[in-house]
């Protein structure tokens, strides 16, 4: 796989802040690949999605190179990006249809009808029920996990070649979550894209990446294929991170402490 | 105090609160700078401004010196102002402290009369008023004052109907707090900073309403206010404009000093109250 | 249309205790008044004695209690007659609806510029928040609120009017001129121009503040960002998205200022002399007319009750989340 993107040195520092939210950040996004971005809070990972989209504020400080294999990307047409929040994402006014559509009008000229039922097929694509109806319905009348659908639905209506994921499950119930994970994996494998998932779920991450890239402080701790950081981490702090993830099995927190 | 300091370093706030310190200060001294009755007759009829030294705005149809009565009209429509924005969030904010606080049927009976007090435009209600007593600068204030009464009664009770929810009243109750103490204590200081916001848009609005009901000859007419003169200079506005020019200046600087500082006032409440 | 209906109908139906608390109000107000319109009717043709006052108050029904005065009031509202006028001997529903549409036509027209224009301006201005373009534009809004509109009114009287004589200084229209049709409707056009102008400047620089304010707000939300990610033009995320949603707000604003704008036109109508609503109550003030002026305040608030109804609507057609039970998390 070639690399869809260089990044060298990347540093940003938002405005009005003297400490650098990413520093010193060399990675490759290799074409095809689904890569996750694993950090905690702080950690610099939803900087680092939106450097790579072009989405920064006003006054945040880049410096560092970003190399694109195939020219600057644009927005929609070539990077799609999803939020965290869907209920955020739309706008509230505006039919589900119409904001589905206007990514797509935009950047492959299609007219009203052609944006229509091409919003009508992304739908189906992101398996929202009974799509005609929803096309005209409004995002306060869908749920969490059908409003990310739709705004999944949205940001692919164009075609791009890269998918930008911020933490897309974090506000989500468990169940949706998973349907969400499987969705996107589903829609980057029939499309051949390239996709970066930035989460702070490792355990999620695993399920499906081939790549894994762990963040900390705003730098890079550690990066290499899935399977190989998870058995075998070089940093510390990736290990930390494996072994403090907890599940069903994972004996209780208070007998840990007392002992 | 550090509000104050904050204040004055947002440019709104600083030329806002420098106009109007200029101006209260004229209003202050307005005996000292303009000694005697403004009303008088102090020399000929319509001497033209920038002309006569003794009168450097000139005068009007019957010889009173403009400036002399810019510089006094500026108290009555500064105390008009401040006492008719005093009057209505004093009234207001006992209503909304009482709709707010009380619930159920107080509370809907209340905001029916807030309502009522909304839907009468307030200039009519005070042409009303000064009709119906006479007018005289308190009954001016009282006739605004009931005209803007309902917005500050509406945010305070607002307010107070999202900070009764809130933790530190919940354990001040569990404590023990009489309710009366608790609403003061605890519910007061944090409903006052967006309700204060308001209070310059009312000064403003007093100011603007006293000058219009003087204008159409509503006003106290023992005493000179901007209106009046403007009212004045309206029968001379061909030959000598400038009576109802000069007035009409001091108006606009008085209300965007109020303007001014209430932008600045806002930007300072919401910088520091909006984490809770 | 069926939210929409619902929703008139539970304020129509809420308004009915308000507007009684005005009626009731208000005739208690004017109570308070020292001498009623049989003393300034007295006044008006030089005097009259006790016994001419006593039988001229018992005419117009004056000499019962105020209970009972009351009473009769309402059932009268409740009949849509809404007393007879002292000062001009005539019945004051008929004055109303004579002088009413001179006034709506004022205000309709004051209105929907100021609002036109204001709006476009406040998306210029907000398009861009803290540019020059925005800094100009917010200066100049707030110079423009801050002149009182009967000053303004006076400015521009006396240099379009007096000055440069291109427009009527006064009235409605030019008294017996026997114009009809397209012709007439030049001439009120012409004689609106000036007191509309003021107006619409007036309001204007508030509707331009709420659009530039609302849309900088607007600016910071999600979803804007989610259209820049999708990398729609420029103007579309201004208009589409953010303007859009900041009109929410503007159309709230419209309806809290129809009573204003309707007390503003007492001072205009005076000034440019128009034989409106607002110059009306003046006449009623002077001509201590209790009847007349109770008549008016009550039909300000049916009117501003109306307006905010008929804001409502638009804002339920404007926000579709209104009156929705929501569905889902």
């Amino acid at each position: 796989m070639t690399a869809l993107c260089e990044i060298r040195q990347l540093a940003v520092t938002y405005r009005g802040e003297t400490m650098s939210a990413l520093k010193d950040i060399d990675l490759d996004i290799l074409g095809g690949e689904r890569l996750a971005i694993i950090g905690e809070s702080g950690s610099g990972k939803s900087t680092f999605a939106r450097a790579l989209a072009g989405l920064l504020p006003d006054g945040a400080a880049v410096a560092g190179s970003l190399r694109w294999s195939a020219g600057q990307p644009r927005a929609g047409r070539d990077i799609g990006f999803v939020f965290q929040d869907p209920s955020a994402s739309l706008n509230p006014v505006l039919t589900i249809g119409e904001q589905v559509a206007e990514g797509a009008r935009r950047h492959l000229g299609l007219s009203r009808r052609q944006g229509e039922a091409r919003a009508l097929e992304m739908l189906e694509r992101v398996h929202i029920p009974d799509p005609a109806k929803a096309l005209h319905a409004f995002p306060h009348q869908l749920s969490g996990g059908q409003r990310q659908r739709v705004a999944i639905a949205a940001a692919l209506a164009a075609r791009p070649g890269l998918l930008i994921a911020d933490e897309p499950t974090s506000a989500l119930d468990m169940v949706v979550q998973v349907e969400i994970v499987a969705l996107l994996d589903e829609l980057v494998r029939e499309g051949g894209m390239t996709l970066v998932f930035v989460t702070h779920d490792i355990a999620l991450a695993s399920g499906f990446a081939d790549r894994v890239a762990i963040f900390r402080d705003g730098m890079l701790v550690e990066t290499g294929a899935t399977g190989k950081v998870l058995a075998k981490p070089q940093a510390a702090y990736t290990a930390a991170l494996i072994a403090s993830h907890r599940d069903l099995a994972t004996p209780p927190l208070i007998h840990e402490a007392g002992r | 105090m550090r509000l104050l300091r904050k204040l004055l370093r947002t440019p709104e706030g600083a030329i806002g609160l420098g106009l109007l310190a200029v101006l209260a200060l004229v209003a202050l001294f307005a005996p000292v700078l303009a000694p005697g009755d403004p009303l008088r007759i102090a020399g000929r009829a319509l001497t033209t401004p920038f002309t006569d030294p003794a009168f450097p705005l000139g005068t009007d149809r019957l010889g009173r010196d403009v400036l002399a009565g810019i510089v006094h009209g500026a108290r009555t429509s500064l105390l008009v102002g401040l006492a008719a924005a005093c009057a209505a969030l004093a009234i207001g904010l006992c209503v909304g402290l009482a709709a707010g606080f009380a619930g159920g049927i107080v509370d809907e009976a209340l905001m029916r009369v807030v309502d009522a007090f909304q839907i009468v435009p307030s200039f009519l209600l005070a042409l009303a008023f000064v009709s119906v007593i006479g007018a005289s600068v308190p009954v001016v204030v009282l006739a605004i004052a009931l005209g803007a009464w309902a917005d500050p009664a509406r945010l305070t009770r607002a307010e107070v109907l999202s900070v009764r929810e809130r933790d530190y009243v919940a354990s001040a109750r569990v404590i023990g707090m009489h309710p009366v103490e608790i609403a003061f204590r605890e519910i007061l200081p944090n409903v006052l900073p967006p309700v204060l916001a308001l209070a310059a848009i009312i000064v403003a609005a007093a100011i603007l309403t006293e000058a219009a009901l003087s204008f159409l000859g509503l006003g106290d007419p023992n005493i000179v206010t901007w209106g009046s003169m403007i009212a004045e200079g309206r029968n001379v506005l061909r030959s000598s404009p400038f009576l109802s020019v000069f007035p009409g200046l001091a108006l606009v600087v008085t209300v965007v000093g109020v303007y001014l500082l209430s932008e600045g006032l806002s930007k300072v409440l919401s910088s520091r109250g909006g984490a809770t | 249309m069926n939210r929409a209906l619902r929703l008139l109908r539970r304020r129509a139906v809420g308004s009915i205790p308000v507007l009684l608390i005005v009626v009731v109000l208000t005739f208690l107000l004017l109570e308070a008044a020292a001498g009623d319109a049989v003393d300034a009717y007295l006044l008006s043709i030089g005097g009259g004695d006790a016994a001419i006052a006593q039988s001229l108050r018992a005419s117009y029904g004056l000499d019962q209690s105020m209970p009972a005065r009351l009473w009769l009031y309402l059932s009268s509202l409740a009949r849509l007659d809404l007393g007879w006028s002292v000062a001009f001997d005539r019945p004051v529903r008929d004055l109303i609806l004579e002088r009413l549409p001179n006034t709506l036509l004022l205000m309709g027209s004051a209105t929907a510029l100021s609002f036109a224009i204001g709006s476009a301006l406040g998306i210029v201005a907000g398009a861009r928040p803290g540019s020059g373009r925005d800094r100009v534009l917010s200066t100049l809004s707030l110079v423009l609120y801050a002149i009182p509109g009967f000053w303004l009114g006076l400015v521009l009287s006396t240099v379009f009017a007096v000055q440069l004589r291109w427009l009527p200084t006064s009235g409605i229209e030019t008294i017996a001129s026997g114009r009809t049709g397209l012709s007439r409707a030049a001439d009120i056009a012409a004689h609106l121009a000036l007191p509309v102008a003021t107006l619409t400047l007036v309001y204007m620089a508030l509707f331009l503040r709420v659009m530039r304010a609302g849309m900088a707000e607007v600016w910071g939300l999600d979803f804007v960002l989610f259209a820049r990610s999708k990398g729609l033009s420029r103007a579309r995320i201004v208009l589409r998205h953010v303007a859009r949603n900041a009109l929410l707000p503007l159309v709230t604003m419209l309806g809290l200022q129809s009573a204003a704008m309707l007390g503003g036109s007492v001072v205009i109508e005076s000034i440019f002399a128009i034989p409106g609503f607002g110059r009306l109550a003046q006449e009623a003030v002077s001509g201590r007319d209790t009847a007349l002026l109770t008549g008016i305040i009550v039909t300000s608030a049916v009117l501003v009750i109306l307006v905010n109804l008929a804001i409502d609507i638009v804002y339920a057609a404007l926000d579709p989340r209104v009156g929705a039970s929501e569905r889902g998390a």
